[in-house]
């Protein structure tokens, strides 16, 4: 390695305009001439649109144009399409309603945009907006998730009468009925998965500017993949060809995965730019991204685990029924099944599986990919039945896990829900939390939380997650409409400094770093000499973007691959230079030498060759040095770990602090330590959030509760502790740099082990199950019902 | 319209502007000081945080035209001739930023805390932080980051 | 926000004549629950008057047995006050918990109290120490001064001036927060005063109220387990997702408890 390579963790190189104020997102962009765009959004969950009363608000100062339903209907614009399909256990397709950019005679959540407002500035847009009178005749809707499948429920697309979506499965059915008749012991469990909103501290954003001149489009966007946008707005939406359309997604704060969408806004400024004739820019408010952002989790589960005598499992059912929002999102339909039943393996051997999952509309803003995506919600489910199955048999939790890990001498280790994990070692990791949390000295911690009475728990989960989406092969089997591989570009310049082209997108990951790692790791160039390259479809290839933790695991690796080819075509150079045959140069410490001798070329002195060519191999060799690759992954990675919580619970007022969280991951061969210590701090943040205080609520009537900061509860820094953070590295056999991917570890790995601490804090009261987020409220009402239940007995 | 002349960065600025205009409209509309940054619209992320008169200040909570004759500083009046501030190199230092939205923010209340408590606990970092969300960094390497620009900032670099 | 006129007089006076010309007009002092509301549209005057450039209203003085507050007083500088410290400690401590940094670098005495929102920490002080809201025309008893939600005695054009606080022998005000919005979900105030003891509390229901059962009983036994069986009913508190009415009466019991263990 070198000092700055793999391994080295480098102050980052993007901090110093975000340090001076200088970054440059969506919104502090000003274009000439620009107009500004605010949407009318319904305030009905569910209604019929009966009439549009526009001339108010056309007589308004400063406005340009408004745009409707029937002007996006005129133009033929395209709705916005799902990227994955599945299909029901029957074979047959699911349904896919459309999802028109405007509404179209009906809204059905709130939040759902009717009429965009272009005004030459947004004070007069807001203004021309409020006079836009809709009428509404209202239906009756759907806001919870349960509510979705009753008899008799609102119907939220006639195209889905019962409401649904798809009903898939995967497993096998028999051989799992198998195993819970052969089972000593079934343990059952019911479990909400809370939804969430993501809340990039940034919220969304787009400028649409189109050229008569050319008859180009540029759309700037908050957006964690510019080509997914691109060639979705080219094949689905806006319809014009892909060279005609320039997505630039510049300085991104913060995604989430709620970044990854293609959202009506987007192809609404394009689309109204041509119209007007000038660049349009729409930025959302906090209040309207709670309405039009999409939304993570909100799944209901039932349960099964079958054990045998000694406590090893058996097998797995598990009934889940998942909520889509009103319409389907670019990725809504993968996220409940390919993304989340496929990792019900968990970390544990598991002979049998079989899980059923039913994916419901609702008249609530649409669900989609939150950091974990689907893995979270696996991983809740059965971390919490592993420790109820503990408690029903009388087995230490640690011991119970410890028994039915997969073994490291088990991989590969396939599973029983199509995956199969190449390499871990997930005693170690359990091994090592344990020891960084000081496991052993626990009960003295307990003993002295209790001194000044207050109730400790201690949460355990052994979690494992699939990153670095994905074979395109694989997933196109499994209904993925798009490959996953990506794409890496190196240009070397002449004087040897280099500029690397990705197709992933940073918006808080470092990768203008991480990646600068990988070229000095290679070619031995200071990262002072490289820059990173990202999010604008001009001058970037191609690419699939950044989500699911697949930036370094692809992304990387499409660089690596690429880099492998600058040096290939190095030594040609090099051995014409050192008169020596290719297969004698070696390029090792950014020299390129011939093997056994001191006969050198630097690596800029090979670069400079490259560009003025004057002794030179011409003939066979093209001048220039710059190489770009395309990677596709042979598999998935399978970071996974352990993650250890301490809370200390105020019986009197049922609040939970955390005053511990210890974790030790494998995420595979590490680039910077500092980056991925800090995406794990993150994770964990947002997932400590989920179980303690974030919940998107909807009433029973689809009506948004809490859609502000003033009542969406997110942690602040008093709110957690300093996070212990250990790594055990088992490299990923399949990738060339053995990464496996951060970004959402922490967000799939702590939730259960939060519940997990909460419970056993208030399982000597009697208390045996509590929901997310457990509010203080909660925990307080669940020690009154023990009590209560205890003094009844 | 309201004319209002303040003191931007040490720069005397005057501004043309309706008189709901926000504190952070003006900065990032009028004197394109986009560093200064909204995250939400009920004056509770704190990415808008400037100083006024020194303190720090939600510029999303405050007219513009309360700010005549005011010494505001905003993330872009912290370094000095290129060198960043102690804070900010602590920031960098500690990887106490992600996607780099809260930070500007997050700086400035920092800078106000450290004013006034040169040397904060970690406690008392957390608390003052209260008026700023971070969806990133889960606050450890912030705090951190608070701490060591304090250090900085006693240092008198 | 909606379309106003904006004014910057110079003195109390000129003020005062601004908001009264104008049936709409309305002042504003550091805006910290004011701009909120007119940012979500849901106050649309036609005047805003700010006291910003009135030099006046921001002393802090102790006057015998009260601790005169200026109404441009800020939270920050109430709860840094070396006078307030001494005098009414439990006053301090309240300002230093108001919202956050920034909302107390701005926020002012007046403007809270003249706002009278039923979350708000201030009014709690107010009742519990039996204050006097001091305006331009009149004082007016803290216990007839909170008249209902976000309402107040304050006639159109009259300006809170100054609150002023009887110093009590101790006090203390402990809050159970919104995990979000940092506004008190219950916030209790306990003083021993030379009238008795009061406990008013805040965040709970439609405005801040005092509590008879504990004053009685605390009047007898100044201690936490002086409230043991005494409830509060929650037939007339407020509920919502973040805290049933239930759980709020419970709380203001813990609170209270803990209030009166902080005395000092």
């Amino acid at each position: 390695m070198t000092a700055e390579g793999i391994g080295a963790p480098v102050k980052r190189k993007e901090d110093r305009r975000f340090l001076l104020g200088k970054g440059n997102y969506t919104d502090d962009i000003t274009l000439p001439n620009q107009t500004y765009a605010v949407f009318v959004r319904s305030m009905y969950a569910h209604a019929k649109i009966t009439g549009l009363e526009l001339d108010a608000a056309r007589a308004a100062p400063g406005v340009v144009d408004i745009l409707t339903g029937a002007d996006v209907a005129a133009d033929g614009l395209g709705g916005l399409p799902c990227g994955w399909l599945i299909k029901n256990k029957d074979g047959s397709n699911m349904i896919e309603p459309p999802h028109p950019a405007l509404a179209q005679g009906k809204v059905r959540h709130v939040g759902d945009p009717v009429v965009m407002v272009i005004a030459t500035s947004k004070a007069a847009a807001r203004a021309a907006a409020s006079l836009v009178e809709v009428s509404y005749d209202p239906l009756p809707a759907i806001g919870l998730l349960a509510d979705a499948i009753k008899p008799g429920a609102p119907v939220v697309h006639d195209e889905a009468p019962d409401n649904t979506c798809y009903d898939w499965h995967i497993g096998d059915p028999a051989l799992t009925e198998a195993a819970f008749k052969s089972a000593a012991h079934v343990v059952a469990i019911d479990l909400t998965n809370n939804r969430v909103a993501p809340n990039a501290m940034e919220p969304r954003a787009a400028i649409g500017d189109y050229s008569a001149a050319n008859d180009n489009y540029t759309l700037y966007t908050t957006s964690q993949n510019p080509h997914l946008i691109r060639l979705l707005m080219a094949a689905f939406t806006l319809h014009v060809p892909e060279h005609k359309i320039r997505v630039v997604a510049p300085d991104v704060g913060g995604g989430f995965g709620s970044k990854i969408f293609h959202y009506a806004e987007e192809l609404l400024v394009a689309w109204a730019s041509r119209r007007v004739g000038r660049p349009v820019k729409w930025t959302s408010d906090r209040s309207e991204a709670f309405q039009s952002d999409a939304h993570g989790r909100d799944h209901i589960s039932h349960a099964e685990l079958a054990l045998d005598a000694s406590g090893k499992f058996l097998g797995l059912r598990v009934k889940t029924l998942a909520n889509l929002g009103a319409y389907l999102s670019t990725f809504a339909s993968s996220v409940p099944t390919y993304l989340y039943a496929t990792l019900l393996s968990g970390p544990y051997d598991f002979p049998a599986i079989y899980a059923e999952v039913r994916s419901v509309f609702t008249n609530t803003v649409a669900v989609d990919a939150y950091r974990g995506a689907g893995r979270p919600e696996a991983s809740y489910l059965l971390e919490r039945l592993v420790d109820k199955a503990a408690r029903q048999l009388g087995m230490d939790r640690i011991e119970l896990r410890r028994k039915n890990l997969i073994r490291a001498d088990q991989f590969p280790y396939q599973t029983q829900v199509a995956l199969q994990y190449d390499i871990g070692d997930y005693h170690a990791t359990l091994d090592l939390a344990l020891e960084k949390n000081d496991y052993k000295h626990y009960e003295q911690r307990k003993a002295e939380s209790a001194k000044r009475g207050k109730l400790r728990g201690f949460g355990i989960s052994t979690y494992i997650e699939a990153c670095g989406i994905a074979p395109s092969a694989v997933a196109g089997a499994l209904g993925a409409r798009a490959g996953l591989y990506e794409a890496g570009t190196i240009r070397v310049h002449p004087t040897g400094s280099v500029t690397v082209f990705t197709g992933t997108h940073s918006h808080g990951q470092g990768h203008e770093t991480t990646f600068a790692q990988l070229v000095s790791e290679k070619l031995g160039v200071p990262i002072a000499n490289v820059d990173v390259v990202h999010g604008d479809t001009d001058r970037i290839s191609f690419g699939m973007g950044t989500y699911g933790s697949r930036s370094a695991a692809v992304g990387g690796s499409a660089i690596m691959k690429a880099l492998d080819k600058i040096v290939d075509k190095g030594k040609k150079i090099a051995a014409h230079l050192l008169e020596a045959s290719v297969g004698d140069i070696e390029f090792k410490d950014g020299n390129f030498r011939v093997v056994g001798t001191d006969r050198v070329k630097a690596f800029g002195e090979i670069a400079f060759t490259a560009y003025v060519p004057h002794n030179y191999p011409i003939e066979t060799v093209e001048p220039g040095l710059e190489e770009q690759a395309y990677y596709d992954p042979k598999n998935f990675t399978y970071p996974g770990g352990t993650h250890l919580v301490e809370v200390e619970i105020d019986p009197d007022t049922g609040v939970c602090d955390v005053v511990d969280v210890t974790i030790a991951d494998d995420v595979g061969v590490v680039i910077n330590p500092m980056i991925v210590d800090g995406q794990a701090h993150g994770g964990l943040a947002q997932g400590i959030g989920q179980a303690l205080f974030e919940e998107v609520r909807y009433d029973a009537d689809g009506q948004l509760t809490n859609g502000s900061f003033m009542d969406y509860c997110m942690p602040r820094a008093a709110d957690l502790p300093n996070f212990k953070v250990g790594n055990h590295v088992t490299a990923c056999t399949h990738n060339p740099i053995g990464v496996k991917g951060v970004g959402e570890t922490g967000a799939i790995g702590v939730p259960p082990a939060v519940i997990n601490a909460v419970i056993d804090a208030l399982h000597p009261l009697g208390v045996t199950d509590i929901s997310m987020p457990a509010t203080p409220e909660k925990i307080w009402r669940a020690i009154q019902a023990a009590q209560t239940k205890t003094k009844g007995a | 319209m309201a004319t209002i002349t303040l003191k931007v960065n040490t720069q005397v600025r005057t501004i043309e502007c309706a008189p709901t205009t926000l504190l952070v409209e003006a900065l990032r509309e009028h004197l394109r000081l986009t560093g200064t940054h909204v995250g939400c619209d009920t004056s509770q992320c704190g990415a808008c945080t400037v100083h006024v008169n020194g303190k720090s200040v939600k510029a999303c909570t405050m007219l513009a035209a309360e700010a005549e004759g005011a010494e505001i500083t905003t993330i872009e009046g912290l370094a000095q001739g290129g060198t960043l501030h102690p804070m900010q190199a602590a920031f960098q230092e500690h990887h106490g930023l992600q996607c780099g939205y809260c930070t500007p923010g997050m700086i400035m209340s920092a800078t106000d805390l450290c004013r006034r408590s040169p040397d904060p606990s970690e406690h008392e970092v957390r608390h003052w932080l209260e008026g700023n969300l971070c969806r990133c960094t889960g606050y450890h390497n912030i705090v951190k980051a608070v701490r060591a620009g304090a250090a900085g900032m006693r240092g008198g670099k | 926000m909606k379309d106003f006129q904006f004014h910057r007089p110079k003195t109390i006076k000129d003020a005062i004549a601004l908001v009264q010309a104008s049936e709409g007009a309305k002042f504003l002092a550091g805006g910290q629950s004011f701009l909120p509301v007119l940012k979500l549209e849901l106050a649309e005057p036609s005047d805003v008057v700010s006291l910003g450039a009135i030099g006046e209203l921001r002393d802090v003085r102790v006057d015998g047995d009260k601790l005169l507050v200026g109404a441009l007083v800020t939270h920050d500088e109430v709860s840094r006050s070396p006078e307030i410290a001494k005098a009414i400690p439990g006053l301090a401590a309240l300002a230093a918990g108001i919202g956050d940094a920034q909302v107390r670098n701005r926020g002012t005495l007046g403007g809270s109290v003249a706002h009278a929102d039923p979350s708000a920490d201030y009014p709690a002080a107010l009742l519990g120490l039996g204050a006097a809201v001091i305006t331009d025309r009149r004082s007016i008893a803290a216990d007839d001064f909170f008249t209902g939600l976000f309402a107040t005695a304050l006639e159109h054009g009259e300006l809170v001036t100054s609150v002023a606080f009887p110093i009590p022998k101790r006090s203390a005000y402990v809050k159970f927060a919104h995990r979000a919005s940092k506004y008190a979900l219950v916030g209790v105030f306990v003083a021993e005063t030379a009238h008795g003891v009061r406990v008013a509390v805040t965040g709970a229901a439609n405005q801040v109220f005092r509590v008879a059962a504990f004053e009685a009983a605390l009047a007898k036994h100044m201690a936490p387990a002086a409230l043991d069986g005494i409830t509060v009913p929650h037939a007339e508190l407020n509920g919502d997702a973040e805290a049933s009415a239930e759980y709020r009466a419970h709380l203001i019991g813990v609170m209270a408890r803990r209030a009166v263990e902080a005395l000092r």
